[in-house]
């Protein structure tokens, strides 16, 4: 018998919002985290926008700063901050470093789909090129490993269970809070802080730049770049953050009398093997949708009862596709397909983190009962308005909204695939 | 001199307590619970501070506050 897993605490530093209080005010008011960057103007970069967060207003700056990582890579240091704040959120106290035990019961799960690139290119290739070894210091291992972010949490916090690292390109967040909810489910663990970072630099950026799947129609216009299910859409707007849950077992959230954001009813995860016309950065549809129907029937829900879908929704030609593919999985009549809107319209892709910062959006869209506008889709896409309604697709804040359960997916170059099901407790 | 040591090996100390009781003659990994790995971190501080090379056999040998004064001195006089 596995066990009930609930969210019960949130956390996230994203374009548009450092820390869920700012971010929850973006969301409602459809504010752009999206800026012009110089930076990428003077590197020559086709796409000269993104989404970067202001981690300097963070209130958990000073614990990155006791804790000695100043220095560490931005995807360390936004997983701290989000970690932290999560943590706080779900009513947990940070535990003395000198007088407390490990919490054998806690553990942590937070993934990155581009790494540590910042901190390579900044410090690490610099100084090695420059025979400078000695000058990178003691601490340098631990400011660019991948389990730095877990590794950093778990130094705060003492957490005595599993503290690891994912990485499925654009899925990573969601993956995590897949692992973790599986781990909760099979008793293996109370609590886990999971989700996902990724930090801005222009060299884990400039991958994406050659490969033109970056919009470079938008450098005078950053907060239009960003356009998922429009007509228009040229690529996506790259971002930068994280956004990290708790996830807890509702027999322990229950014992502390925690507040509880959601259940997590389901999560699936799945690849569609680069096979059919599934390949390394396109989807096998097959296997988008057996991964919807996956989810939904782990949740023990019909496909009608789903209330709002955050999607995956990117602002490439991937879009269309993803709405075709929602479309057959839930096999619902036009006029009862559910609302459906893009986070990344307003904090860009956030690569490794989205997933994560993502499902934030979603748990607080269904805890506070609207839905958020998506941002510049008027000129909706003629192969989506066919399918559904544009009604569906909110370019206002939908207020009042009575939200029970809500599907919320990533996909990922690899051709990976996740989706899951939360729901009102 | 000591001033300036202390002020860097405290930039390494987590826990403040460690510095009640200590004395010269205190061990930097064993009483002030600095981390083994930041040794190095000490040293490149200390040749910053000091303008000195503290060589990798030198670095071997510092065990307690008097071992890191004793080398300064050893440097000045070089």
């Amino acid at each position: 018998m596995s066990k009930r897993v609930v969210i019960t605490g949130l956390g996230v530093v994203a374009p548009n919002g450092t820390g869920s209080e700012q971010f929850l005010h973006s969301l409602k008011n459809g504010i752009s985290g999206i800026r012009f960057i110089e930076e990428l103007k003077e590197l020559g970069f086709g796409c000269q926008i993104g989404g970067v967060p202001d981690i300097s207003q963070s209130s958990f700056l000073p614990a990155i700063e006791k804790y000695g990582y100043t220095d560490a890579s931005d995807v360390i240091r936004l997983a701290i901050a989000a970690g932290l704040e999560a943590w706080i959120d779900a009513g947990l106290e940070i535990p003395d470093r000198f007088e407390s035990d490990p919490d054998y019961e806690s553990g942590c799960i937070i993934g990155s789909g581009i790494g540590t690139a910042d901190i390579f290119g900044n410090k690490i290739i610099p100084h090695t090129n420059e025979k400078n070894i000695r000058r990178l210091r003691s601490t340098i291992v631990e400011h660019s490993m991948l389990s730095g972010p877990s590794a950093a949490l778990t130094a705060i916090l003492g957490l005595g269970n599993q503290n690891t690292f994912n990485s499925s390109a654009c899925s990573t967040g969601a993956e995590s809070v897949i692992m973790a909810f599986d781990r909760i489910a099979s008793g293996k663990a109370d609590r886990m802080l999971a989700g996902g970072t990724d930090a801005f630099s222009p060299y884990g950026w400039a991958g994406f730049d050659a490969m033109r799947v970056l919009t470079r129609k938008h450098n005078d216009e950053p907060e239009k770049g960003s356009r998922p299910l429009s007509a228009s859409a040229s690529g996506f707007a790259p971002g930068a953050g994280a956004g990290i849950l708790l996830i807890e077992s509702l027999e322990s959230a229950s014992k502390r009398n925690a507040r509880i954001y959601a259940e997590i009813l389901s999560g699936e995860i799945n690849s569609g093997g680069q096979r059919q016309s599934g390949t390394m950065t396109a989807p096998n549809p097959h296997a988008v949708i057996r991964c919807i129907h996956s989810a939904i029937k782990s949740a023990n829900i019909e496909a009608g009862q789903i209330d709002f879908i955050s999607g995956h929704l990117s602002s490439t030609m991937a879009d269309v596709i993803e709405i075709k593919n929602w479309v057959k999985a839930l096999g619902l009549p036009k006029q009862d397909f559910p609302y459906i809107n893009s986070c990344k319209s307003m904090t860009g892709h956030c690569i490794g983190a989205a997933g994560g910062i993502e499902i934030v959006a979603a748990i607080m869209q269904l805890y506070h009962g609207f839905v958020h506008p998506s941002l510049n889709s008027e000129d909706l896409h003629p192969e989506i308005s066919d399918i559904i309604d544009r009604e569906k697709i909110p370019l206002q804040l939908i207020e009042n909204a009575d939200i029970k359960y809500v599907a919320k997916a990533s996909f990922g170059f690899g051709d990976v695939n996740t989706c899951l099901i939360l729901g009102k407790l | 001199m000591k001033e300036q040591v202390i002020t860097v090996l405290k930039k390494y100390t987590f826990n403040p307590a460690v510095w009640d009781n200590a004395t010269n003659q205190s061990r930097i990994i064993d009483d002030l619970k600095i981390n083994s790995a930041r040794v190095v971190d000490i040293s490149l501080d200390i040749e910053e501070i000091f303008d000195i090379t503290v060589e990798d056999d030198e670095l071997e040998k510092l065990v307690t506050i008097q071992d890191i004064l004793n080398l300064l001195e050893k440097k000045k006089g070089d």
